[in-house]
């Protein structure tokens, strides 16, 4: 089965986001949606640590400790960024302020519920951060994430097994077979990658899967 | 006259009881008022509640804290990382309690704490393990869940520059928490690089002013600032590198 690598879905990602978006994007796979967003269009990357306007990573020698990402990593600050504090950070989000975020997830299910802070396994260390604001937070919630688990189990499921993040929030699936939406009717498959097909998909997953065209 | 500002970083931590809950600022190694945190540790405070975005990283600052014991809970959102090995520990054996709260539940708690307002319902982990039974009400066809403020005996908090009313202002990302965690506390100990004349700060910049602020310390020049420049040099957490190669020198 081919389908396209994550530098690809990041890439495919970045085409949808609009010219004057306010957008954050998730620890992890997500960040990489920055290395392609268009020179020619403005984007305001948001990091909850308290940064509006963030840039790429620093040259070595270069690195900033106070000038960080909310995965504590350094980066940059471009001409007109701002900083603020947690509770402005966070009010942006739950306020409706920000436009997209990106998440990685273990599960997604058909009503949009989300599920990627735990995996519920009792010796685990638990952390949440930030992921329940984006979730409820972010007018629109696009995932990115592989279609299967490593375990070749499919994410897109009928209900969520493991610990939910937030409830309906979903609206969107890039992944490396296919984009789907979240719809009331289900899964919409919105564009199809390599040789899949929705049978394909349906097989892989295991759902009914809606379909109506390529967008 | 005012003077806020204290000797040391001892005298700036003088009086932390027993059984205090006591607001630790920064969000990973950005904003952690470690040589407060370091004071405490020398202070003897034990059974404290620490509220705090993480729980300590590496064995220095408030990992040492958890390490000394001197902890019995931790209010915070994002205890694991890769080299939270203390408070890892701590847990497993049962030696800590944890109350984990979403980032922003975490930070409006504290705003709240700081600004009189009694509860608040709050959108962010409605129908999840994290709202389990907490009150839940639909509003704007909407549902929230209810969330109480989160005060405390002491906030340890760290600031760029400080005047001796207590007028702070902060350094990019490291302000994180600062300023709502200032608001949030009986008692709120800064620690600053300089501490500057009154006046030299812009009112029209003050980030934190000083109702918020009970005393201010001076540590010192952080170690990639030099004369208020940013000079580098540093890795993320602020260890001399080699800036060819990147290695920790």
């Amino acid at each position: 089965m081919t389908g396209i690598s994550r530098e690809e879905v990041a890439q495919r990602i970045a085409a949808d986001i609009p010219d004057g978006a306010y957008v954050n994007l998730g620890i992890g796979a997500p960040t990489l949606v920055a290395n392609y967003l268009p020179d020619d269009i403005e984007i305001f990357l948001h990091t909850e640590n308290g940064l509006l306007g963030m840039g790429a990573a620093p040259a070595l020698g270069r690195i900033d400790p106070d000038l960080i990402n909310a995965g504590k990593q350094p980066v940059t600050a471009l001409p007109g960024a701002a900083y603020f504090h947690h509770a402005d950070s966070f009010g942006m989000m739950r306020g409706g302020h920000l436009d997209i975020c990106v998440l990685g997830a273990f599960q997604i299910s058909q009503h949009g519920d989300l599920a990627n802070w735990s995996t519920g396994a009792p010796d685990a260390i638990p952390a949440v951060g930030g992921a329940m604001d984006l979730a409820s937070g972010a007018k629109e919630v696009f995932v990115m994430t592989d279609l299967l688990a490593k375990s070749g189990e499919s994410k897109l499921v009928t209900a969520c097994t493991y610990p939910l993040t937030g409830v309906g929030c979903v609206s969107r699936i890039y992944t490396d077979h296919a984009v789907f939406d979240v719809t009331p009717d289900g899964f919409r498959v919105r564009d199809l990658f390599g040789d899949n097909t929705v049978e394909v998909l349906e097989k892989l997953t295991g759902l009914h899967l809606q379909y109506s065209g390529l967008e | 006259m005012v003077d806020k500002t204290v000797a040391d970083v001892a005298r700036a931590v003088e009086g932390v009881p027993d059984g205090a809950t006591v607001m630790i600022g920064g969000f990973g190694r950005a904003g952690q008022p470690v040589e407060l945190i370091n004071a405490l540790i020398e202070q003897g405070a034990r059974d404290l509640t620490i509220v705090s975005n993480n729980a300590g990283n590496g064995d220095t600052g408030l990992a040492a804290l958890l390490g000394k014991g001197r902890v019995r809970r931790i209010v915070c959102s994002f205890p694991r990382q890769h080299d939270s090995w203390v408070f890892d520990g701590l847990y497993r054996a049962g030696g800590i309690e944890l109350e984990l709260v979403p980032q922003g539940n975490l930070a409006e708690r504290i705003r709240a704490g700081g600004a009189g307002i009694g509860a608040f319902f709050s959108p962010t982990g409605v129908g999840t393990q994290l709202a389990d039974g907490k009150e839940e009400r639909t509003i704007a066809g909407r549902r929230h869940v209810l969330e109480y403020p989160i005060k405390a005996d002491f906030a340890l908090i760290s600031a760029y520059r400080g005047d001796r009313w207590g007028n702070l202002v902060y350094r990019e990302t490291a302000r994180n928490f600062g300023p709502i965690m200032a608001a949030g506390a009986t008692t709120t100990v800064v620690q600053v690089d300089e501490i500057v004349d009154l006046g030299a700060l812009d009112p029209e910049s003050v980030v934190t002013p000083g109702i918020f602020v009970d005393r201010v310390v001076a540590v010192g020049s952080r170690r990639w600032v030099q004369d208020g420049e940013f000079v580098g040099g540093v890795d993320v957490e602020g260890e001399p590198v080699n800036v060819e190669t990147g290695a920790v020198r």
